[in-house]
């Protein structure tokens, strides 16, 4: 089957392209690129996406997908309808799943589940057995099963000695260790550390639960020359450590989230449990680090750290409600109204942080735009302005605080593995 | 005038008029308390259920006796652990007392922003006695119904709270009320207990009891909880009562009358010695009486709310 792109900016940093022109795409690879003869437009089925980009297919190094443990509230499946509705084609799924990804049969599980679909879903092992910190996983194993990373998230890594070894061992196969960072001791609270804390009466964490281990793992990779990943950076001092490590010429890397560049603790007012995550919102001079280091390079990329949780759980009582939000269906639109609109990073940014970086991270090749290659692309339109709503989502929950929020920038198809998703269905091409 | 709303979550955002209007209807509650029949048919036919997912006997009985005295109609749902933890969500829990037609709804539970969240799942009045380390608005009620009824005014005066701040419920609601009604508020205790940036809610912060007895005319003196995980906060005790203790030779070395409360239930040589406990500055078996009369008043001023 030919289909025709037509009327869109094929847009690809890394091969220096950005012009306006057509692309046949024949049985998923790409067979033709640039202006259209007459004859090209026999049996192919021509799709116009006027004002629109196109490039390498977006990516989310950092969702949680619930299976195998609480398919009630994502599956692979579902978890991957989402991803391609937010103009996804790659995900990389985090291990805090039940059991946790710590043997190769998960990895292989996992892989197995998602083969069929327009999504590509790289499972990241856990660093420690079940995620406890007591002893390393099987590394090697689970690397050759597929897993592209390792992490204790939702925790970090339970001692620095620990992470150490976990350094030196996945420099044999030069893979990257991915930090929650926060400081255990300070774990037990709800919310920032501040004003707003205090006065709404809910236990603290201080941002200094991140910044301090954030500064251990760097001094840890810089020891053990290792190669570490910081996943959602929220504080400010944390973002600067990051920036002075990398001017050292540490092997560190980070990503922000959505919500740390778009929120603040004040939304927290209304004891709305869609704002409790963790880290937590933090104010509003954070926000502003956020996106001066997303300018800087010093934060590499945009993750959503999609967290579904049912709504009975939500609504429990405010301290005893899960952390976390969903966001594979937000982060493009609020990437490009509060990052591209505002005028914080320009186009070719955005797409290093949202499709090129995340898969350089995980040493996944970026997706080519050129004869010959397998068509992979996400095709969006950064003017359109949308309304979003909770009830049309892809993911099996709904714990989104940004319901009814009007962004600017919609995805209009995506592309992969002889997929497309269109107007809300997949059709094989 | 009736009150701006149809709840009472807390002391914040609460106008000047309606503390007034609360005040001086405990006023004539208080007068009722005196008589050979305490009892009046205010709110018969009302029926309130006290919802407490927190140990508590003192507010409970408060708001208990306060209800029987306005004739209401009570039902007390009292559990030690959150129902979550049971199984059945705080939702269905509320939903299925609901259902049973209630009109009015106390509630304490660790949580802070549960009375709040109450107001969104059900369409009784609720009054919050006490969430999490928030707000515990009908204890500052009573705590400022007590200076005034000792002092005569509460514009002015200068009231400092002292114990574990940042662990209190207490403590957030006299700042907030007290604040709105024009007293000058402030904190004392070890800085570990004293929550972050609270000086940005306009309270002055006295590390010193000395200090802190020598600049108020009341002061407050909370609890040490000992429950809450003090001992991370405080190397024991003995030190707490030997630097912060409201103690004769304390008040003595000042020379002073300085109004004594206590919000219950009380460490005897702790945060309080003895003799300054029943001691003839103190006003701490009034604030138990008042609280009758405060908790009448709210209800009563929520109930007959249309």
């Amino acid at each position: 089957m030919n289909i025709i792109i037509k009327g869109t900016t094929i847009l690809n940093p890394e091969q220096n392209i950005n012009e306006k022109t057509d692309l046949i795409i024949s049985d998923g690879v790409i067979s033709k690129f640039g202006n259209l003869a007459e004859s090209d437009y026999k049996n192919a089925k021509v799709y116009e996406f006027n004002n629109s980009y196109c490039v390498p297919g977006l990516f989310d190094m950092h969702v949680h997908l619930r299976e195998p443990g609480r398919e009630d509230e994502e599956t692979i499946i579902t978890g991957s309808d989402s991803a391609a509705a937010g103009g996804f084609t790659g995900v990389a799924c985090m291990p805090n799943t039940n059991p946790a990804i710590d043997t190769a049969e998960v990895v292989k599980f996992i892989k197995e589940k998602s083969q069929q679909h327009l999504v590509e879903v790289f499972p990241i092992a856990a660093a420690t057995q079940e995620r406890k910190g007591e002893g390393l996983s099987p590394m090697i194993e689970l690397f050759e099963a597929g897993a592209i990373g390792f992490s204790d998230d939702g925790n970090a890594i339970k001692s620095a000695s620990l992470l150490r070894n976990a350094f030196e061992y996945v420099k044999m196969f030069d893979s990257v260790i991915i930090e929650h960072c926060e400081d255990e001791s300070f774990a037990d609270g709800a919310m920032n550390e501040g004003i707003i804390s205090t006065s709404l009466g809910l236990p603290p964490i201080p941002s200094i639960a991140e910044d301090i281990i954030v500064m251990r793992d760097i001094i840890t990779a810089e020891y053990s020359n290792g190669k570490i990943h910081i996943a959602h950076i929220s504080s400010k001092n944390a973002i600067e450590l990051v920036r002075q490590a990398k001017k050292k010429g540490i092997n560190i890397t980070a990503e922000a989230t959505p919500h740390h560049f778009t929120l603040t603790e004040e939304s927290l007012k209304s004891y709305d449990t869609n704002y409790k995550m963790n880290p937590p919102l933090r104010t509003k001079e954070d926000v502003d680090a956020v996106i001066e280091g997303l300018k800087d390079g010093t934060i590499d990329c945009i993750a959503s750290d999609h967290a579904p949780h049912s709504i009975e759980e939500k609504e429990y009582e405010f301290i005893y409600a899960p952390n976390g939000i969903i966001g594979l269906e937000t982060t493009l639109g609020l990437t490009l109204t509060e990052l591209y609109h505002k005028k914080h990073l320009n186009i070719v940014q955005i797409i290093e942080k949202l499709s090129i970086n995340p898969r350089k991270i995980l040493k996944i090749p970026t997706p080519q735009i050129k004869e010959g290659e397998k068509a992979n692309l996400t095709i969006f339109d950064p003017n359109s302005i949308w309304t979003v709503d909770i009830s049309k989502f892809k993911s099996k929950c709904k714990n989104s605080p940004f319901n009814n929020k009007l962004l600017t920038g919609k995805m209009l198809a995506v592309i992969n593995k002889n997929k497309m998703l269109f107007e809300d269905k997949f059709i094989h091409i | 005038m009736p009150l701006a709303s149809r709840h009472l979550l807390g002391l914040y955002g609460t106008n000047r008029e309606d503390i007034e209007l609360i005040l001086d209807t405990a006023r004539t509650f208080r007068e009722v308390l005196e008589r050979p029949i305490k009892k009046v048919p205010t709110l018969q036919g009302k029926t309130v259920v006290n919802l407490f997912f927190e140990a508590s006997t003192r507010t409970r009985i408060s708001f208990e006796l306060a209800q029987k005295r306005l004739s209401a109609d009570t039902i007390n749902f009292t559990t030690s652990t959150s129902s979550t933890k049971k199984g059945e969500t705080f939702k269905d829990t509320v939903r299925n007392i609901e259902a049973m037609k209630v009109d009015m709804i106390v509630v304490r539970h660790e949580s802070a922003g549960v009375p709040l969240f109450l107001t969104r799942i059900s369409n009784a009045n609720i009054i919050n006695a006490g969430d999490g380390t928030h707000e515990h608005p009908t204890q500052a009620l009573l705590d400022m119904y007590s200076i005034k009824e000792k002092l005569g005014k509460l514009e002015g005066l200068r009231i400092c709270i002292v114990g574990d701040i940042a662990h209190s419920r207490v403590a957030l609601s006299n700042i907030y009320g007290l604040t709105t009604m024009g007293a000058n508020v402030s904190v004392c205790g070890p800085s570990t207990m004293i929550p972050h940036s609270l000086e940005r809610l306009g309270v002055k912060i006295f590390t010193d009891v000395d200090k802190a007895i020598q600049e108020n005319d009341v002061l407050n003196v909370l609890r040490i909880q000992l429950e809450r995980k003090a001992g991370d906060r405080i190397p024991s005790l003995r030190e707490y009562r030997n630097y912060f203790g409201v103690t004769t030779e304390r008040l003595e070395k000042f020379n002073k009358e300085i109004l004594i409360l206590h919000p219950g239930p009380i460490n005897r040589g702790i945060e309080i010695s003895s003799e300054v406990a029943d001691g003839p500055f103190q006003v701490i078996l009034d604030q138990v009486t008042n609280g009758v009369a405060i908790r009448m008043a709210v209800l009563y001023l929520l109930g007959t709310k249309n």
